[in-house]
């Protein structure tokens, strides 16, 4: 089969912006406390693909520990959950369980597509390839690209960040630049450490 | 007890401050059980969210508030809607009884325990409902488990309250409480070792919580009976499970540990105390111990809990007979 030829039904279709309605009450005040909310509590699904799965097992648990920002909560159920991690290689038999998956979240839902393959097919992009789909985008509308193959967990914590940046429109949090880095400073390598870092204290 | 404005009056307000109590205890209780997860695994668990992650339960509760509200494919909906606020309110009745202080009971009733014994078994029906109306293999297999279980942990559970009760000769949770003494070894843990032990297993069991949380076993039933619930029905799901804990730890209390009667001071922040000492003790079981197999629930009930709980309660009844 040549390359350029896509079987049927996995053509990339025009994106279309989904129809939505003003809410009842629209109060600014109200919007961003709910908002706020939301990004402060962000429930992944337990959900993992491939080796970039490790690296999201890894973020929750000691050392870099998703917790801190109220995201440790991985909903088994679908429904329960608000942010699906497509940590890994979609393949097209799995491409029906990922897009039901995300038919099955209740509305406000965000899509991070952790690592190289996620984003763009990574490694499996060539000639000939036939079994994986070539960026979850093709499936689902995605919110946050982390790249990284794998990423770092603190990658993938910067992926969390970006999607409450995304519905807040504020960061909470230090942005890596601005942190001084302990190796600019060889006298004094404890001095002013990330936030985040210091928060395992 | 005949009804009067007065008492009216007074289970209106028990009501309304149960119900401050309920939720007060879920925001502090999934707080407590996130950060114990964090300690015992090494990690500082919510942290950023307000002053050290404590408006972390409120933030996820006001976001379940504004999730989509969801309705499956097939779904008997009355059910579907039913189910969670059956589950919230029997928990209600149930803390009427219950002694908090000298003064401080909602319903003064000779036969509290049976009053909360029976209408226990209400959260239940709720499972089922839940499981049922979802439509859903997963739902309707946890629902099944659920039954299962809690009928089978009931037993025990009521073999050992009333080895207690013997021994005060009364059913009034008050009457219980005034029988024991102001210090840990006049407690009836210390009269009755056993049928704490087996009270404590089987409330873990009622509650479906770790190690016996085999309705909502991730692995194998992904959520279990609230599969299909997202959004303020499983939030209510979660408020009358952590209302729950907090029944049967306060059943604990009165019945194994003195109630609100301590070493100074007797009152109603003793029966707190020793109700959160329980609690936490839940806590800590369900993130040390792992998940038991089904077969193996059912063996610890029927082949141990249920015979000695039995034993128990025989001697109990012989040695109060010799004493007499």
């Amino acid at each position: 089969m040549a390359a350029t030829e896509r079987e049927e039904g996995t053509e990339r279709k025009p994106i279309t912006k989904a129809e939505i309605l003003p809410p009842i009450i629209n109060l600014k005040p109200l919007n961003f406390f709910f908002d706020v909310n939301r990004a402060m509590s962000i429930w992944p699904i337990t959900f993992g693909l491939a080796c970039c799965a490790i690296e999201m097992m890894s973020v929750s648990m000691a050392r870099f520990d998703i917790a801190r920002f109220g995201a440790e909560v991985f909903r088994p159920s679908a429904r329960q959950a608000d942010l699906m991690m497509v940590t890994g290689t979609v393949s097209k038999k799995m491409a029906p369980a990922l897009v039901r998956l995300y038919e099955q979240m209740p509305a406000p839902k965000y899509v991070m597509a952790c690592g190289n393959c996620a984003i763009s097919g990574g490694p499996f992009k060539f000639e000939n390839q036939y079994g994986i789909v070539e960026g979850v985008d093709n499936l689902v509308p995605v919110d946050v690209y982390v790249p990284g193959c794998p990423p770092r967990p603190e990658a993938i914590l910067e992926g969390v960040f970006a999607i409450q940046e995304k519905i807040l429109g504020i960061r909470f949090w230090p942005r890596p630049e601005e942190i001084p880095s302990p190796l600019a400073e060889p006298k004094k390598p404890k001095a002013a450490p990330d936030k985040a870092e210091s928060a395992k204290a | 007890m005949e009804l009067t404005i007065a008492n009216f009056v007074q289970i209106v307000i028990a009501c309304l401050l149960i119900i401050a109590l309920m939720v007060g205890n879920a925001v502090i209780m999934v707080y407590i059980e996130r950060k114990a997860a964090g300690f015992i695994q090494r990690r500082p668990g919510p942290y950023e969210v307000g002053p050290r992650g404590t408006i972390q339960a409120i933030c996820d509760s006001m976001k379940l508030l504004g999730k989509q509200l969801f309705i499956p494919g097939n779904v008997d909906w009355l059910l579907y809607f039913l189910a969670p606020v059956m589950a919230f309110l029997p928990v209600l009745l149930l803390f009427l009884p219950i002694p908090f202080g000298k003064y401080l009971v909602a319903l003064k009733v000779d036969d509290g325990i049976l009053l909360i014994l029976a209408f226990a078994g209400l959260g239940v029906i709720s499972n089922i409902l839940a499981g049922w109306a979802s439509n859903n293999k997963y739902g309707l297999l946890g629902a099944a488990r659920a039954v299962a279980q809690s009928v089978a942990y009931e037993i025990p559970m009521i073999m050992a309250l009333l080895a207690v009760v013997f021994m005060a000769g009364s059913l009034n949770l008050s009457e219980i409480v005034e029988r024991q003494g102001t210090w840990p070894w006049q407690w009836n843990i210390v009269f009755q070792p056993l049928a704490c032990f087996i009270y404590f297993v089987s409330l873990v069991g009622e509650t479906n919580r770790a190690p016996f949380d085999l309705p909502e076993a991730e692995s194998e039933l992904t959520a279990g009976f609230h599969t299909e619930y997202s959004g303020m029905g499983f939030a209510l799901f979660f408020l009358s499970e952590y209302a729950n804990m907090l029944l049967v730890s306060f059943v604990c209390a009165t019945f194994f540990l003195g109630g609100y009667k301590g070493p100074i001071l007797d009152g109603f922040w003793w029966t707190f105390i020793k109700a959160y000492a329980v609690m936490c003790l839940i806590v800590w079981l369900r993130w040390t111990f792992p998940r038991v197999r089904f077969d193996q629930l059912l063996n610890i009930n029927w082949k141990w809990l249920l015979p000695l709980s039995i034993l128990n309660l025989w001697v109990t009844a012989i040695v109060l007979k010799f004493i007499e």
